[in-house]
């Protein structure tokens, strides 16, 4: 039960604490072709944020799956040993 | 043989129905009550938005249409006929094409309520292609309820059917439910933009004809204990 | 778990680690600059889960008309495949179109009818842990739908007018950037079987607990 409570409270701060700006004013209508690097700051984007948390969201998602399906396999087995003991014992 | 139990089972289905309005009146009330709730939510400056009435028709069709499904299957439950029709020596997917064809004459008969009701809320100028609105409903429908009749009753001996329903059935039926709102919001367009229209009801055809032969296909297996 | 599954595991691992280097040496693409090397793991993630959908529905197909208690495991442990793949790819897409295209999000058709697809599955997990008994008959009938959604989501973008790039750049890609996408698909695709095969082991000792509980109480 806490150990829920503290990950739905983990899952909220983390959506909470990424940056979405989408919240940008309009960009102003372009008349002409204006090379990238002479943009006002706020109509450039950096791409480096956005590939790196793209990566590593990839990487965190596979690994929070193996995590999921070992932890699983683990309970499974532990309580396929338990029986099986239980069963080998001669009952009383 | 196959027509004659599509038959029987509507009848039945009708029949039951006609005795009790149960279901009718129940869904039609819930989806004239969605209808309203949109028309008050999108209200703006005691006005509501004209450009609403497609989807906020279709909203309320698939709600209600979630609605009546549950019902109907559960009054079959609740009487233990579904162990009868399934014991009866009757193709399955006539049973099926039998509680499709009432589903659908249910939302059919809903419809007729709504669609003046929306036209009359959004000023949406439904009545212009009467002919065209009811094919575009008809498919819409046929399509939606063909999902639904089988999911609806694959779910009847389900624990938590009543919000697994449209757990299931929304994503599936999504397809149907866009191409029914913009051939509707292409219809409600001041000049007819014909294309436009057969397009998106080759699409809903497409739809329909995929569905009811999967539902088809899956209802006897899905059926067997 | 089988032979080949620790060798194919280090493979995996050993591929995963040189990916990178593939990716860091793919010339960049000339309007997107760097981050369009997201592709690298947008497209792989995508197509394997559509592949993922695809096996979730045959094996669906299979145990609705067979009774093969196996197929059932397969459709699960695919399903939940889709539903991780699905996420990936749909959260690094956005995060490349919010550069590319300027917009977290486009209701065009093949984001629509892959946030549709991936619903389904979620849907498929959910119908399996909470609709009691007989939930593995009805969730292979919702599989069956959600397999039929695939080609739409595949042929969709060539048919209408979008923002999505077509089906028409991956075999014109230059081999200098082919390379690298291949090689990562190559790498997904190794993942997805021996996750796949992680997972239904699970299947298979949860079916071997309820064997044993059943002998037991007799």
């Amino acid at each position: 039960m806490m150990r829920r409570l503290l990950l739905a409270i983990l899952l909220v701060g983390a959506t909470l604490g990424v940056p979405v700006d989408t919240q940008q004013p309009e960009p102003k209508q372009q008349e002409e072709f204006v090379p990238i690097d002479q943009l006002p700051p706020q109509d450039q984007l950096p791409a480096a944020p956005l590939l790196v948390t793209a990566y590593s969201f990839v990487v965190l998602a596979l690994f929070a799956y193996v995590i999921s399906v070992a932890r699983r396999l683990g309970v499974v087995q532990r309580e396929l040993d338990r029986l099986q003991s239980d069963v080998k014992r001669p009952r009383t | 043989m196959f027509a004659r139990v599509v038959w029987l089972v509507l009848r039945k289905d009708l029949t039951v129905e006609v005795r009790s309005l149960e279901i009718a009146y129940t869904t039609l009330f819930f989806a004239v009550s969605c209808v309203l709730v949109f028309a008050f939510a999108l209200v703006r400056e005691g006005r509501a938005p004209e450009d609403g009435a497609a989807g906020i028709l279709w909203i309320s069709i698939a709600f209600a249409g979630t609605l009546a499904l549950g019902r109907a299957f559960e009054r079959e439950r609740q009487s233990e006929t579904l162990r009868a029709l399934l014991l009866a020596p009757a193709a399955r997917p006539a049973i099926y094409v039998g509680k499709l064809l009432g589903i659908v004459a249910l939302l059919g008969a809903c419809e007729m309520v709504l669609v003046p009701l929306v036209a009359l809320l959004f000023q949406a100028p439904l009545f212009a292609h009467p002919v065209w609105l009811a094919i575009i409903l008809l498919a819409g429908t046929i399509g939606f309820a063909a999902v639904g009749t089988l999911f609806a009753a694959m779910l009847v001996r389900a624990r938590t059917r009543d919000v697994l329903l449209p757990v299931l059935l929304y994503p599936i039926t999504v397809p149907v439910i866009i191409a029914g709102v913009r051939a509707t919001a292409t219809l409600l367009q001041p000049e007819l933009d014909m294309d436009s229209i057969r397009f998106w009801l080759a699409l809903l055809g497409c739809f329909d004809v995929v569905f009811v032969t999967l539902a088809l296909w899956t209802f006897e297996p899905l059926m067997t204990d | 778990m089988p032979k080949w599954f620790v060798p194919a595991a280090v493979v995996c691992g050993l591929m995963f680690a040189a990916a990178p280097i593939l990716i860091a040496n793919a010339p960049y693409e000339s309007t997107m600059g760097l981050v369009q090397k997201i592709f690298y793991v947008h497209l792989p993630s995508a197509l394997i889960f559509l592949l993922a959908a695809v096996v979730c529905g045959v094996a669906s197909v299979r145990f609705l008309f067979g009774g093969n208690p196996r197929h059932d495991r397969i459709a699960w442990a695919a399903a939940e495949l889709v539903v991780l793949f699905g996420i990936i790819t749909l959260v690094t897409g956005p995060l490349w179109a919010r550069k590319a295209w300027g917009v977290w999000w486009q209701w065009d058709v093949r984001l629509t009818a892959s946030l549709m697809g991936w619903m389904v599955a979620v849907a498929y997990l959910l119908l399996r842990k909470y609709g009691g008994p007989g939930s593995d008959k009805l969730a292979a009938g919702l599989a069956l739908f959600g397999m039929a959604n695939v080609p739409f989501i595949y042929i969709s973008v060539n048919y209408w007018r979008t923002i999505h790039p077509t089906t028409n750049v991956l075999p014109t890609l230059p081999v200098s950037m082919g390379l690298p996408v291949w090689f990562t698909f190559a790498t997904f695709f190794l993942l997805f079987i021996l996750l796949l095969r992680m997972r239904v082991r699970l299947e298979e000792q949860r079916a071997r607990l309820d064997a044993l509980y059943l002998s037991v109480d007799a």
